[in-house]
């Protein structure tokens, strides 16, 4: 190479700064590209050159991390109870979202949902008691995602909790997740009280057996196959799941009417499934699960395999940091609020459902859900652009879930930390936004920017692993 | 009054984009004061020194973007704030496009592979991250212009060894002029294609030449730029001598023209040797220098004349007959004024360069010239914002320029000297620059009009307009609208001054 070669060339200019001085190459005919350029963010001053130096390994373990992501196989093959089939589920346990936390730390909504789960399981008779017993030292909380769990919100999973069984057939992992539990009063929001009681007791008696037996009668549910449809349909299968629930119901309803004797029950459960919108989140969530689960612990990679919040701490999990959780504090969402709430109502950031942007949907497919764009600005223009956004801080693209208006492009999939950090670019999670104070419930929903504190310690922590 | 402000917490904006919402800002009815920066220590330290940094700006950092507003009451202060946010959100929506259209690209190697032909990056981010993005771009094969200042001399050095290796160029850091291809870059003159190739050490001094070319009716094969610390020794000219090179094998390049201050002694010995070793004419300029060339016109004609095949001696002749008609003009000048009051002349520069060439230009006319940006036999001044006697002054240096707009774009701060000085008893001449073309502001006339027929009613004013036809600005209307305000306006900087010096030694003589 030469200086030779510039001046053979008509000139082409990538401009990172002053705006104008673009504009004025395009007017004297070169044609250039404006940077949308960011301060860097905070890292070790070390970090940057030793992730350049190994770029080559990075790469290589992306590859086979991204070939995994995409190659999965995650298939609805049933549905049991959780303290038969989640391992190291004990009578003590309680699962929650996100990264670890003690009760002292819990959120709000957090503390609902582990007392109404209590009183449920029948191990306190009133709230107070339940309170009482949740800070006793005697429940044992950890993770759902330790668990090969996720779960929606507060994400509590007690162990007579019906999950779903989900299983990446190509590798052989399997995820769990409760059932969702609709709108209005539910635990997964931090409510508690007799109606909540209730409503989790008809699911484990009588939604429970009848689906159980209707999955063993149809068989195996291609859910990747079900989200690329919903995809068309319109669903980011985060924020909205009408179509996957409408297609799930389509796999379900013959299975139901053959299988259940009691037509009531059929009916009741039919009616539950088509009333609540949501109800194939709780199925979203795990397929992105067993699909990433898989990925796990291949050294050097920076592909990011959780993101999840607690309500308290957002966390992040790498593919090449093994079990590692990487937090700072979750952020409260600029959402759209329900009528006579703000954002002084809202509990920071909660849930593991942002395993669908880990896994390339949620937010990162929102140009395939022009239904809900008032949650990202109102047209659907500013719904591509997020998505849009999104292609430059992952690593590859589904193969399988595309969008329409992205002329059938495949999601952005597999958030790479190092693109995360050098471009200080957060990726963007779709989430609905619970009441800070335990029991009241949904009261807004939204999009939300991720912090870059755990990113930032996720990059660095890389970084001295590869030293 | 009230202050008032408002922080956006994980906001960033270009400087440029700030001072404009800034300034629109103080504009505002009502608004005494009004700033909108990045809340960077510098920064922070500035809003200080006016009694702006509100208690709520001390624990922001680098990524958070402070407002703050000085007005006569608190409900014009929110407005303020409100139109600012507002400007700023205007500023952040992408432009409007088809459905599909994508987001800008945010970093360089997503912008390099948005378009695969590019072969340059033009980075003019804050200093402190602008060698990491220089960085980048040579790992991917662009060349950079690298318009920032505030880069150390280590990464100066390690990047133009680096572009060395590479067979890449690195113009800069504090490069602000460059033509490439016949594309003008920064702040830059529209210039035709020619054969005269230009390396610059100064910016200012490449404008100049350039223009001169372009209206002596010749042209331009590349101008690179260099950045003014690559001719001192501790970088030791690599980029200068590699675009000598570089123009010394380009077909096009059949003149080669050198501009600079004094290069330090290592490596002018290394820009000598390669000189002797190029089969082109190469004339350099290195101000402040004895010796022909001395100044950016005269390096700029002889070059011409080169490559045109005509006699250089007779275009430095034609530039004897030119001073005499401009001393029959001086004459002619103070003649028309009754009383001309006064004996000093008083330079206010945009440009440094300028600054630098009017010391030469004036050495011989006038005695005791003062500047604090001294060159040759001139004397430094005590204090730069209370020029004396007979002073240039460059008001692009530091002093001037920390908190505010370069001088070139921003006019106000000018303005107010003009005026100022206009009016100091001992003040006779008020000699100016205009510099046209990409980056300098768009209006200089419309800036300048008002203060220049205020001084012109006291003092004789002169204005070098340096430019060419094709530049944005429209130089034919700028010179109209400054005669008609009061100011003699010559086209090039060298004789501007040569016509000012006149005029204070005319005057002097005058008035003795």
């Amino acid at each position: 190479m030469s200086i030779q070669k510039l001046f053979s060339a008509p000139l082409q200019v990538v401009n990172v700064g002053i705006e104008s001085f673009k504009e004025a190459c395009e007017k004297n005919g070169a044609p250039a590209v404006q940077v949308d350029w960011r301060p860097p963010v905070e890292v070790a001053p070390e970090s940057e050159a030793i992730l350049a130096k190994r770029a080559a390994k990075i790469e290589k373990a992306n590859q086979k991390v991204m070939e995994i992501i995409l190659a999965g196989t995650p298939k609805l093959v049933g549905l049991d109870v959780a303290r038969n089939v989640i391992p190291g589920m004990t009578e003590d346990t309680i699962l929650h979202a996100g990264p670890p936390i003690t009760w002292d730390r819990m959120c709000g909504p957090m503390r609902g949902g582990v007392m109404a789960g209590l009183v449920y399981e029948g191990r306190a008779k009133t709230i107070e008691e339940a309170e009482k017993l949740a800070s006793s030292g005697k429940i044992k909380y950890a993770p759902c995602h330790e668990h090969g769990a996720v779960g929606p919100m507060a994400g509590i999973v007690t162990p007579s909790m019906p999950v779903w069984i989900v299983k990446n057939e190509k590798y052989g992992n399997i995820a769990f997740c409760t059932l969702n539990e609709g709108l209005g009063k539910v635990l997964r929001y931090g409510a508690f009280g007799d109606e909540v009681t209730q409503r989790l007791k008809w699911m484990e008696t009588v939604l429970y057996p009848v689906l159980k037996a209707a999955v063993a009668h149809s068989g195996p549910i291609d859910l990747k196959n079900l989200i690329a449809q919903a995809l068309h349909m319109g669903d980011e299968v985060h924020n909205r799941n009408r179509a996957g629930t409408s297609l799930l119901y389509r796999a379900l309803a013959p299975a139901i009417v053959a299988t259940c004797d009691n037509k009531d029950d059929a009916v009741a459960v039919l009616n539950f499934i088509n009333g609540n919108d949501h109800f194939f989140l709780n199925l979203s969530m795990p397929v992105c699960k067993a699909t990433l689960d898989a990925a796990r612990n291949v050294k050097g990679s920076s592909i990011a395999v959780v993101m999840a919040r607690n309500g308290t701490d957002f966390g992040v999990q790498l593919a090449g940091t093994g079990d590692l959780w990487f937090t700072a504090p979750a952020e409260v969402p600029d959402a759209l609020y329900f009528a006579g709430f703000t954002k002084a109502d809202a509990n920071p950031d909660i849930g593991d459902s942002a395993i669908t942007e880990t896994g390339g949907l949620g937010g990162f497919a929102i140009a395939a859900a022009p239904a809900i764009v008032q949650f990202v600005g109102g047209s659907a223009a500013d719904a591509v652009r997020y998505t849009h956004q999104m292609y430059e801080i992952t690593a590859g693209e589904s193969r399988m879930y595309q969008i329409p208006a992205l002329d059938f492009r495949g999601t952005p999939t597999g958030i790479d930390v190092r693109k995360v950090v050098e471009k200080n670019l957060v990726p963007v999670i779709d989430t609905g936004v619970a009441h800070k104070q335990a029991g009241v419930g949904q009261v807004g929903a939204g999009i939300v920017s991720a912090p870059m504190g755990p990113f930032a310690k996720a990059y660095d922590a890389l970084a001295k692993i590869l030293k | 009054m009230n202050t008032l402000g408002r922080v956006k917490q994980g906001f960033y904006f270009d400087s440029v984009t700030l001072m404009r919402v800034g300034r629109e800002l103080s504009g505002f009815p009502g608004v005494a004061e009004a700033s909108v920066v990045m809340a960077t220590e510098a920064n922070k330290s500035i809003l200080a020194m006016s009694d702006l940094l509100l208690p709520e700006f001390k624990k922001c950092g680098d990524q958070d973007l402070a407002i703050v507003v000085r007005a006569k009451d608190a409900k014009t202060a929110n407005e303020a704030l409100a139109k600012a946010e507002e400007m700023l959100s205007r500023k952040r929506k992408p432009a409007a496009g088809g459905a599909a259209e994508a987001p800008a690209p945010r970093d360089l190697a997503s912008a390099a592979a948005a378009l695969p032909g590019a072969n340059l990056a033009l980075i003019s981010v804050a200093g402190r991250y602008a060698a990491r993005e220089a960085r980048r771009a040579l790992d991917l094969g662009l060349n950079v212009m690298l318009f920032s200042d505030n880069v150390s001399i280590a990464d100066e050095v390690a990047l133009k060894k680096l572009a060395h290796k590479k067979g890449l160029l690195v113009m800069g850091p504090d490069c602000g002029t460059a033509i490439l291809n016949g594309v003008p870059l920064a702040f830059a003159n529209v210039v035709p294609k020619g054969s005269i190739g230009i390396v610059g050490a100064s910016g200012t001094g490449t404008q100049e030449v350039t223009c001169i070319i372009a209206n002596e009716g010749s042209g331009v094969s590349q101008a690179i730029g260099t950045g003014g610390r690559d001719v001192k020794d501790a970088v030791g000219g690599i980029a200068f001598l590699d675009a000598m090179q570089a123009l010394a094998d380009d077909r096009e390049t059949k003149v080669i023209l050198l501009v600079s201050k004094p290069p330090q002694p290592g490596v002018l010995k290394k820009i000598y040797t390669l000189i002797r070793k190029i089969n082109k004419p190469v004339v350099s300029l290195f101000l402040g220098e004895d010796g022909t060339p001395a100044t950016l016109e005269q390096a700029a004609l002889l070059a011409v004349a080169h490559a045109k095949g005509e006699d250089p001696v007779k275009a430095l002749a034609h530039l004897t007959r030119r001073d005499e008609i401009l001393a029959a003009e001086a004459r002619q000048i103070v003649a028309k004024r009754k009383k001309p009051k006064g004996r000093h002349l008083r330079g206010l520069f945009s440009g440094g360069t300028f600054c630098a060439e009017a010391q030469v230009v004036l050495d011989g006319l006038i005695r005791n010239v003062y500047s604090n940006a001294p060159l040759g036999d001139s004397h430094k001044l005590k204090n730069a914002w209370k020029p004396e006697k007979n002073a240039v002054v460059d008001l692009g240096e530091d002093e001037f320029t920390v908190g505010r707009a370069h001088p070139m774009i921003d006019f106000t701060l000018r303005n107010k000297m003009i005026l100022e000085q206009a009016a100091a008893p001992d003040v006779a001449v008020i000699l100016l620059d205009v510099v046209l073309g990409y980056g300098a502001n768009l209006d200089p006339a419309g800036e300048l009009v008002p203060a220049i027929k205020q001084a012109a009613k006291k003092v004789f004013v002169v204005a070098g307009v340096n430019g060419t036809i094709g530049d944005p600005q429209n130089r034919a209307q700028v010179v109209e609208a400054l005669r008609e305000a009061g100011a003699h306006v010559q086209l090039t900087n060298a004789a501007a001054c040569k016509l000012a010096g006149l005029i204070a030694a005319e005057v002097a003589r005058k008035n003795r």
